[in-house]
């Protein structure tokens, strides 16, 4: 439901970008730029492999490390959602080892 | 051998939240590590590394490093109701964050269902438009997600996924305005300059009614506590949501549609989903419940210069404080019980920097003896009348903890 006139909005436009700039408002932005840190912690023990090498690319292994204990489902799901949501191209026979990787290991939070 | 490593960091005991004790109270125990926080998070798990390797940022608590999640440091909140800029949590989906922002070639796009769209520059928008300025929590919609029981999924925040500050920007509705906004328009979306490092990945994009998106107080934000915006929290515009979570706020804002049908984009539609019921509560386990996006926020309070362990004085007044917020409104009321939630002491306010803002609150408590314990809860009512429960909520995605705080003190 259009709840304001379609005349007004477009006199509001005229009015609104052509004022005066003010300026006592003027507020001044400089270009930035940044170097952010990337985290280089990896899985390690056992099965590790599978993880390192599909879990990587889009976020740092912290948070993963730090999840509660979790379900083999649960991790089933997540691993599930990695690949069909977010695109992570995981290979097939790398599925299983890494769901049974991450619900084997003591994460946080037992 | 724990597989991830944590040993390496030498932790042997817990310590406090975020460190110390503050104002006064014995401090119990000193961080084990230095640069290690232990968040006394339901279970266990919570030892972190702290970090000061962000730019713009202090110390802050490492939730993970890319793209970065960063929370608070607790005895932040004890030192004022604005959050530092420095010290300002942090958190982005995707890595895909650009490493520069040129000023002077920044647009921000008003388009899709308009009669005219927009490409404006920042000094366009900054000296064109009427400039608004307001205080508002910014909170991530599973800020103390580590305190859920049964555990979920998800960053392991304690409480210090929140933040309050002042924003300076620009009316929503005035941008709106001025690209004149089409009949049969229903929602507005919004993106940042936020990339997916896969492709295919779903872009980060959120909406709102078109309605809200009028609304006086949905901002453009170019300030931050009367600066430009740390980079990692959206440099150089962002939107301001007040009352909303803060999955609302697009940082790097640089893309504003216009849309004629309901906006179907993952983050809208499928991610940030609560169940449609009081206080956002399920059963573990509760199946073919109704989902809907998450949306206002609910009232809390906190303790911030005392935490459970800490040694007050017996046969003295000792002042216990905190910060409360009432959500999409006011704070109404904080009061605190000693008795277990029997009975309810009204405490004092601090000034009144806004509706949506932080409240600084604070009471004095006299133990009778040494020895005896203390356990003190708080509670926060908004103006609408809605006041915080005594059970903490539960739902899959670990959102909305409004519970009621308690501490355990000591008289010594
Ligand atoms: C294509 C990119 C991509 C890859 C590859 C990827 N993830 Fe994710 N992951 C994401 C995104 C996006 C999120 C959600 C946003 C956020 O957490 O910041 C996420 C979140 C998570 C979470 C938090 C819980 C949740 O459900 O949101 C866990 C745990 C996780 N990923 C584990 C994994 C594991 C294990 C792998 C390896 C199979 C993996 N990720 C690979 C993109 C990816």
């Amino acid at each position: 439901m259009q709840r304001f006139a379609q005349s007004l909005t477009i006199l509001c436009a005229v009015t609104l970008l052509t004022g005066t700039a003010d300026a006592k408002d003027a507020f001044d932005l400089k270009s930035e730029s940044f170097d952010l840190p990337t985290g280089d912690r990896t899985f390690i023990g056992a099965g590790a492999d599978p993880v390192n090498n599909n879990c990587l690319t889009c976020h740092s292994a912290e948070m993963v490390m730090v999840q509660p204990k979790l379900s083999k489902a649960n991790w089933e799901g997540i691993v599930k959602k990695m690949i069909n949501v977010y695109k992570a191209p995981v290979p097939d026979e790398d599925v299983g080892p890494i769901i049974e990787y991450l619900s084997n290991h003591p994460t946080a939070g037992r | 051998m724990n597989p991830f490593n944590f040993e390496k960091c030498g932790l042997t005991r817990r310590t406090l939240l975020g460190g110390a004790a503050l104002g006064g109270a014995t401090i119990l125990s000193a961080p084990a590590w230095a640069g290690m926080v232990d968040l006394p998070l339901y279970g266990g798990g919570g030892e972190r590394e702290t970090t000061t390797s962000f730019p713009q940022k202090g110390e802050m608590i490492l939730q993970r490093t890319r793209p970065p999640l960063l929370e608070t440091p607790w005895e932040t909140f004890d030192k004022g109701v604005f959050t530092p800029n420095d010290q300002f949590y942090v958190r982005w989906h995707w890595a895909g964050i650009p490493d520069s922002v040129n000023v002077d070639t920044f647009r921000l796009k008003v388009h899709g269902n308009v009669q005219q769209e927009l490409s404006l520059s920042l000094s366009e928008l900054i000296q064109k438009l009427p400039k608004i300025e307001l205080a508002a929590v910014n909170q991530c919609s599973g800020n103390s997600r580590g305190f859920f029981n049964p555990r979920v999924p998800g960053a392991q925040w304690a409480n210090g996924a929140m933040g309050n500050a002042k924003w300076t920007g620009v009316r929503l509705r005035d941008l709106l305005d001025s690209a004149g906004v089409k009949a049969g328009s229903v929602q507005v979306r919004f993106a940042g300059l936020e990339k997916p490092v896969i492709d295919g990945g779903p872009h980060f994009m959120k909406s709102l009614s078109i309605d809200h998106a009028r609304d006086d107080d949905v901002i453009v934000a170019y300030a931050m506590n009367g600066e430009a915006l740390p980079f990692l929290n959206g440099f150089p515009l962002r939107l301001i949501v007040p009352g909303w979570y803060a999955t609302y706020w697009v940082k790097m804002l640089a893309d504003i549609e216009v849309l004629d049908k309901p906006d179907d984009n993952f983050w809208t539609k499928k991610a940030y989903l609560i169940p449609d019921t009081p206080g956002a509560n399920i059963k573990p386990g509760e199946k073919d419940v109704k989902m809907v996006p998450i949306n206002r926020m609910v009232p809390r309070s906190f303790f911030t210069n005392l935490v459970s362990g800490a040694h007050i004085k017996a046969s003295a007044s000792n002042e216990v404080r905190g910060i409360a917020f009432g959500g999409d409104c006011g704070v109404a009321k904080v009061e605190t019980s000693i008795d277990g939630g029997g009975n309810w002491q009204v405490a004092q306010l601090g000034p009144d920097e806004g509706k949506f803002g932080f409240r600084r609150w604070s009471t004095a408590i006299t133990p009778s003896k040494v020895g005896d314990g203390v356990s003190v809860k708080v509670r926060c009512t908004n103006t609408n009348g809605e006041v915080q429960s005594d059970t903490p909520n539960w739902n899959p995605s670990g959102f909305m903890r409004n519970v009621i705080e308690v501490i355990d003190l000591v008289a010594a």
